[in-house]
């Protein structure tokens, strides 16, 4: 009997995971079985994606992964490859190091993997580097933004640290220095800064601050919080104190929306302004109504007016995905097609994938093309060629763009 | 001086929600000498109790402020307290009573697991629910219209009505507790208990209903703490009763654990110290990425000090 239970749980389990992959699966067969016109067996490569697909910050992470997994589909039904199919391994990192870093270890192991998307922290992007190097694997980031990740802790003297990295969207030192001129422009000479003390956000702050003090701005309070608070309320009423014109805050969304609200809520009414962080539809759902008239910036122009990136957008929606592609999808798109147009050259007389690697590297570094958020390209650092933002103000419960800027 | 009377509002605030939720852990360990370490999490699901009620009744949006705050919020907060109220009484009977005879460890551990568990449970469970979004980001609790995000300014001074609610069930529930353990034959019944459980049980006492009442009138405390945290946050998340389990937890011990005045007492101070740290301490250390440290010192402080809390009493060693 005991015997028995075991069998058909076993069974079942085959079963249901057979149909979980079937699922998976199922429109990246059809769209290969499609375009590949008989004959010739298919080998199999894996793009993978390492991005926060549950917790606080999935919204962003989320949009990541169905980018990738809309360019795989395209470059599948278009046979961009040929003699290749492509497929997707999506890792959790749960925008923690750890997490990440077996993530990383998990598909470093995987001899089909090619070469990476993610991930979305740059302190999970910390994390990740050594070890993607060392498997000899390309790690394509659409959304770290730290500059030390690709020039090195000492940035006086930028030193590339690690050959398989790159990134498709610009860095806090051009962000942070944006925001605070996009401020000065409008009036707003005394801001108090908050940030998280994470990588991202103290990295913003400095480098708003240098900019904003050199410019004639005056801080008039600089705080700290942790990621983890829920009350802001002691913080805030001491900031309130200075009477500063606008809030510059460091950090992600989960944090701000709710800061923005409690702000508003003590009396404190002028804008919250981020980075790439919070610009996301969900800051203005935790921020609530008072919302209106806080800001952010966001690297590149907006996704949905450029005309590059609205054969993004449409197919994107077309492909019915449940999730928005949040602040990066078009980023996380633009680095899935940079590796898949290496890819074109560097699988072409490969005979499996691992030997395959370290071309892609060199290759990725010698993409051009025009992308959903404009040229992709990157530069010896491996960073982003493009330094154009644009500034969102969030106006009727939506983030509509005020200033889009290529800033020098 | 406004800033003093702005940050004593915001610390009464703050500890008004610590204390409810502390008194929970109080009330149960004073019976039973367990530290119930899923306490923060029976607060969450009374959060998302209120927020199912809330579902259930059609979710509205737009109701006039009497309706809001007479007919919703009452509704959400018995849809809180059934669903935490519940969810105690089904772990009490299933993870704490089996292991009642058991080393002080075991029934630890175990709450330590279904702390884990009753979260986990949320996150991957709430969403599966056909019409419930999913739980595993922070979702945007109800407005309330006459509570969310309004303000009443007295003076120089701004109370978010957000906070009232909160000091104000503080209030309305520590005068209830009061009433109920002095007064009623339950509650005599639960100081008899508390003080010892084999002779209350040989008085003719059944020690079982104690123990599950306990768990029952902490679980509603907490119910209110959850609906006065996602009114004042505006969100509610699976990981919500973590850190304000822990602080509470520091809270009833500071207070004397054991003692329900002392759990009140407890989470005002923490709240005090908490928004006063972040005020008054000078340079860096002030910044209010230090307040917990100078909250968690202020336990030690007390612990090694005042051992039995603020507000204990020495515990004498039963025969």
């Amino acid at each position: 009997m005991d015997r028995r239970t075991f069998i058909l749980a076993g069974a079942s389990l085959a079963a249901a995971a057979l149909t979980v992959t079937a699922c998976g699966t199922r429109t990246e067969s059809g769209g290969a079985g499609s375009g590949g016109s008989g004959g010739g067996a298919t080998k199999t490569a894996k793009i993978g994606v390492i991005a926060p697909l549950s917790g606080d910050l999935s919204a962003m992470g989320l949009g990541i992964r169905n980018s990738v997994e809309l360019a795989i589909r395209q470059a599948n039904e278009s046979n961009a490859i040929p003699g290749w199919k492509l497929e997707m391994a999506a890792e959790d990192d749960q925008a923690a190091p750890d997490t990440g870093r077996n993530a990383a270890t998990k598909l470093g192991g995987d001899t089909s993997v090619v070469a990476v998307v993610g991930p979305l922290n740059s302190s999970v992007g910390q994390a990740l580097q050594p070890v993607l190097s060392g498997a000899g694997i390309a790690l394509i980031s659409p959304a770290n933004t730290n500059p030390t990740l690709t020039k090195g802790a000492d940035l006086a003297n930028p030193k590339r640290t690690y050959e398989n990295y790159f990134r498709t969207c610009t860095t806090d030192d051009v962000q942070g220095p944006f925001a605070a001129k996009y401020l000065l422009d409008t009036g707003v000479k005394e801001v108090a800064t908050i940030h998280d003390k994470k990588a991202y956000g103290q990295g913003l702050v400095n480098a708003f601050t240098e900019y904003f003090t050199a410019n004639g701005g005056t801080i008039s309070a600089a705080e700290t919080i942790n990621p983890e608070d829920k009350d802001f309320s002691a913080v805030i009423s001491k900031v309130q104190g200075g009477n500063p014109k606008a809030v510059y805050y460091g950090g992600e969304y989960p944090v701000a929306g709710p800061m923005s609200q409690q702000m508003k809520g003590a009396g404190l009414n002028v804008p919250l302004m981020g980075g790439d962080g919070i610009y996301d539809g969900k800051f203005i759902e935790l921020a609530g109504p008072n919302s209106t008239g806080d800001l952010a910036t966001s690297v590149g122009a907006p996704v949905d007016t450029l005309d590059s990136a609205k054969a993004f957008v449409d197919a994107y929606k077309a492909a019915g995905f449940s999730d928005g592609y949040s602040a990066y999808g078009a980023y996380a798109y633009d680095a899935a097609n940079a590796i898949i147009d290496a890819l074109k050259k560097s699988l072409a007389d490969a005979n499996d994938v691992a030997s395959a690697r370290k071309a892609t590297i060199e290759e990725i570094g010698k993409v051009s093309f025009s992308g959903a958020t404009g040229d992709v390209a990157f530069d010896e650092f491996g960073d982003s060629k493009a330094r154009v933002l644009t500034a969102y103000k969030v106006e009727g419960g939506k983030w509509t763009p005020a200033k889009t800027e290529d800033f020098k | 001086m406004d800033l003093f009377f702005q940050q004593l509002v915001n610390g009464l605030s703050l500890g008004s929600l610590y204390g409810l939720i502390a008194v929970g852990y109080t009330v149960v360990y004073g019976i039973v000498q367990l530290i119930n370490f899923a306490h923060g999490e029976v607060f969450m699901i009374g959060a998302f109790g209120a927020f199912t009620t809330w579902l259930a009744i059609g979710q509205p949006q737009e109701w006039s402020w009497p309706m809001a705050i007479f007919v919703m919020l009452p509704l959400m907060v018995l849809g809180g307290m059934i669903a935490a109220v519940g969810i105690a009484l089904v772990m009490e009977r299933f993870a704490y009573r089996p292991l009642r005879g058991a080393p002080r460890l075991a029934p630890l551990i175990s709450a330590i697991g279904v702390s884990i568990a009753l979260q986990e449970a949320v996150r991957l469970g709430y969403g599966l629910i056909p019409g419930f979004p999913s739980a595993k980001s922070a979702i945007p609790f109800p407005h309330v219209t006459g509570i969310t995000g309004e303000t009443v300014n007295l003076g120089a001074l701004s109370v978010q009505k957000s906070a009232v609610f909160t000091i104000g069930a503080l209030v309305v529930c520590t005068i209830f507790l009061g009433w109920f353990v002095n007064k009623t034959k339950m509650g005599r019944a639960m100081k008899a208990t508390s003080q010892d459980p084999d002779t209350a049980r040989l008085m003719g006492i059944n020690v079982d209903r104690v123990i599950m009442v306990a768990f029952a009138v902490g679980a509603a405390l907490a119910a209110v703490a959850g609906v006065a945290h996602g009114l004042r946050y505006n969100n509610i998340d699976f990981k919500m009763g973590f850190l304000s389990g822990l602080k509470a937890f520091a809270a009833a011990v500071l207070g004397g654990i054991g003692n329900i005045n002392g759990a009140v007492v407890g989470g005002l101070v923490l709240g005090m110290v908490e928004v006063f740290a972040t005020t008054y301490i000078p340079g860096q250390f002030g910044s209010s990425a230090w307040k917990d440290v100078w909250a968690f010192i202020l336990l030690i402080l007390v612990l090694v000090f005042r051992p039995q809390g603020l507000l204990g009493a020495r515990v004498v060693d039963r025969a």
